[in-house]
């Protein structure tokens, strides 16, 4: 056989819920329970109020740039209740709040942090996420790190799940976490947001690949295309994916995929390169409204309860923007305390004196005039 | 105790290492089965297992990457970049997120991970095997540097750079990892990170060096009559580095020489002489001057050693400052 196929692949999508809030039975088979729908449509909720807050506090001048999740939401609590919280870890980029929050980032935290204030990113104790990243791409390679120390210690029950938008699928990181992934046979459980926006760049100008997904067959890795705005789907690809790697299955890709609806951050205008009629076709797609129909459909769900929730949403996001504004004030020293466990003495003189000028930092040195001397 | 060269004396290191601690973690392209290319962790797979001495992918970013996931979940990774000129791949990671780690959360993910670079010229190498960039690496925060040049010193050094809990770069100067051996105690000592090291002691000029430069240092020093009285400092550390023992001696000598085979610009040079400016203002009999790479592209070896600080250029810049 001097010319035949070695190696034959496809690529699946699967969704559950469409976009009329119909289920697929059949699919949606010890998925998610209604509790469990109702929770992630609350998680959702909140997640959307606490954006739509967020964007407001920006506008008003009372918070930096912030990136909204808006439309995406079902990818982050969908995956994230999938993997098991204070066992596994979260690698996050920057549009998964809900799934931070679901592994036990306190709210204010992502406030505080896009108010400029690193604190944000101090986890606390038992909370396995590292911070928000926000250059593009290069934290999966940490995502295989942590799941390699897993393998390494024998850890059989634990996973790591990485998110990242289809953007970063073109950096040389990404193939390196993949590669790594892969040889290393490690349980990393790659999730891409594919938003078909990379700030300004549509999809199909970000890659000539019919799909995210089979970027994973090079790494031989198990993939599939899920709609990431439907809950059951994104629930049970990472389902599937997590218990393949503790079972020692290696890593698994999953591309959601989903719509950016806001502007890249707040210091983006999409009108300037996006075309409306695509926004509007995927404001019907937007995973809030397909659940709360499904909800409804099946009598799980009401205008009262609606009504409720967006209260209560209107109530949680209020004390989280409050918290976050009354964190007390970040000394300049904090800058310096955690640039290493023991700070060298050069830095001590730095942070001490809040000068990098020889002369005025040190009194005693030889030749201080007297006139400058009294200025000290 | 046992006579060992450089090269010796960071595998002996790292096979302890290895012993001690299950979290240590090797990690570097051809270090396995076939030893590192420099054979720095020779035998250490067959020993400690192909899942503790891993040879990786070839790929420098996704050492340097895993590395960082690999001591965020607290192992103490020991990734090894084959050569100096290979760390450019590797920078963003080890750069943007292994120095950032500890102080943008503040303290809660962190990363001790001690990253080996064998560095410098002067073995003939090919192209882009040859370069200094410790200056990189000490202007950007968050990362140690340091560049031990006897067993002895290698051996100390690594250890405490493995026991840190920050990333340190631990630079091995290729052109002595075999040129001599000297005792080194089979038991576990540390050398501190941030002092430097008084090689020989003397009153009328002080030379700052560090690395493989050391050696031509003292070949120059030989070299002088013999009413001349200079004293060397083996920098040994590039980050933090040792100001007061400088400092002392400068003070002592109201002359300074300082000589690295980085090019000179921004070299670390630089920052030494503007520090020894601080601290010995009106103890300088001269201008500190300094023996150093040229704002070049490091040649390939046919040139290298007209660029590479030498003993003869060393000798003048030392004979040329005590004569101002």
């Amino acid at each position: 056989m001097p010319h035949h196929t070695v190696y034959e692949a496809k690529i699946e999508h699967l969704q559950i819920l469409d976009e009329n809030g119909k289920l697929d039975k059949k699919l949606a088979k010890d998925t998610l329970t209604d509790d469990q729908v109702v929770y992630l449509y609350e998680q959702m909720r909140v997640c959307r109020e606490l954006d739509e807050i967020a964007f407001k506090l920006q506008r008003s001048g009372r918070m930096g740039t912030y990136p909204q999740n808006k439309g995406q939401e079902a990818n982050a609590v969908g995956s994230a209740l999938a993997m098991v919280k204070g066992n596994d870890w979260v690698v996050p980029s920057y549009r998964e709040n809900a799934a931070l929050f679901m592994h036990g980032m306190p709210m204010h935290y992502v406030i505080q942090y896009w108010m400029g204030d690193e604190r944000g990113s101090k986890f606390p104790e038992g909370v396995n996420i590292t911070p928000l990243s926000v250059p593009i791409g290069t934290h999966m390679l940490h995502a295989t790190g942590i799941a390699w120390a897993f393998k390494q210690r024998k850890e059989a029950d634990r996973a790591v799940i990485t998110y990242f938008g289809d953007g970063a699928t073109s950096e040389g990181d990404f193939h390196n976490a993949m590669n790594f992934a892969s040889v290393m046979q490690v349980p990393t459980i790659f999730y891409c947001q594919n938003n078909s926006w990379a700030i300004s760049l549509p999809r199909e100008q970000q890659m000539n690949s019919a799909t995210v997904a089979q970027k994973a067959l090079a790494y031989d890795m198990p993939t599939i295309q899920v709609d990431g705005n439907d809950i059951f789907a994104v629930y049970k690809a990472t389902q599937d994916a997590r218990k393949r790697a503790i079972e020692g299955g290696g890593p698994s890709f999953i591309e959601g995929v989903t719509y950016r609806l806001a502007d890249h951050t707040t210091a983006d205008d999409a009108r300037r390169y996006r075309d409306e009629e695509e926004l509007h076709a995927w404001l019907d797609k937007d995973p809030l409204i397909r659940t709360r129909k499904y909800m409804e459909s099946v009598g799980i769900w009401d205008d009262k309860k609606q009504e409720e929730l967006e209260n209560r949403a209107k109530t949680i996001v209020k004390e989280v923007v409050d918290a976050a504004i009354s964190v007390s004030a970040p000394e300049s020293s904090e800058f310096f305390d955690d640039m290493y466990a023991d700070l060298p003495e050069d830095l001590k003189v730095q942070r001490d004196t809040m000068r990098t000028s020889s002369i005025g930092r040190n009194p005693s040195q030889i030749g201080l005039n007297a006139q400058a001397a009294e200025i000290q | 105790m046992a006579q060992q060269t450089l090269v010796g004396a960071i595998t002996s290191t790292l096979d302890q290492a290895l012993e001690r601690d299950p979290e240590v973690i090797l990690l570097g392209e051809d270090i396995g089965s076939n030893g590192g290319v420099f054979r720095a962790t020779e035998g250490l797979m067959a020993k400690h297992g192909e899942d503790r001495v891993v040879s990786t992918p070839l790929d420098e970013s996704g050492i340097m990457g895993t590395a960082i996931g690999l001591a965020i979940a607290g192992m103490k990774a020991i990734p090894e970049i084959q050569f100096e000129g290979f760390l450019g791949p590797a920078y963003d990671q080890l750069v943007n997120h292994g120095g950032r780690m500890r102080t943008r959360t503040r303290s809660a993910v962190t990363v001790p991970m001690t990253v080996r670079v064998p560095v410098g010229g002067g073995i003939h190498a090919p192209e882009l095997h040859s370069d200094s960039p410790e200056a990189i690496y000490t202007h950007s925060p968050g990362i140690k540097v340091v560049m031990p040049c006897t067993p002895y010193d290698a051996k100390g050094l690594l250890n405490s750079a493995i026991k840190d809990p920050d990333p340190v770069m631990f630079f091995e100067p290729k052109r002595v990892y075999r040129t001599f051996k000297e005792e080194v105690p089979d038991e576990y000592y540390e050398i501190p990170i941030g002092e430097a090291k008084t090689v020989v002691e003397g009153d009328d000029l002080t030379v700052v060096t560090w690395g493989a430069p050391v050696f031509q240092c003292l070949e120059a020093i030989d070299n002088l009559p013999e009413d001349v009285s200079v004293e060397l400092i083996d920098l040994r550390s590039i980050y933090p580095f040792d100001i007061d023992t400088i400092a002392e001696s400068v003070q002592r000598t109201g002359r300074c020489v300082i000589v690295h085979e980085a090019p000179l610009t921004c070299g670390l040079g630089a920052e030494i002489a503007a520090r020894i400016m601080e601290e010995c203002f009106l103890h300088l009999e001269a201008p500190v001057q300094r023996v150093t790479g040229f704002d070049t592209i490091m040649p390939y070896y046919k040139l290298e050693n007209e660029y590479l600080p030498e003993a003869p250029r060393i000798l003048k810049g030392i004979t040329e400052c005590l004569a101002y």
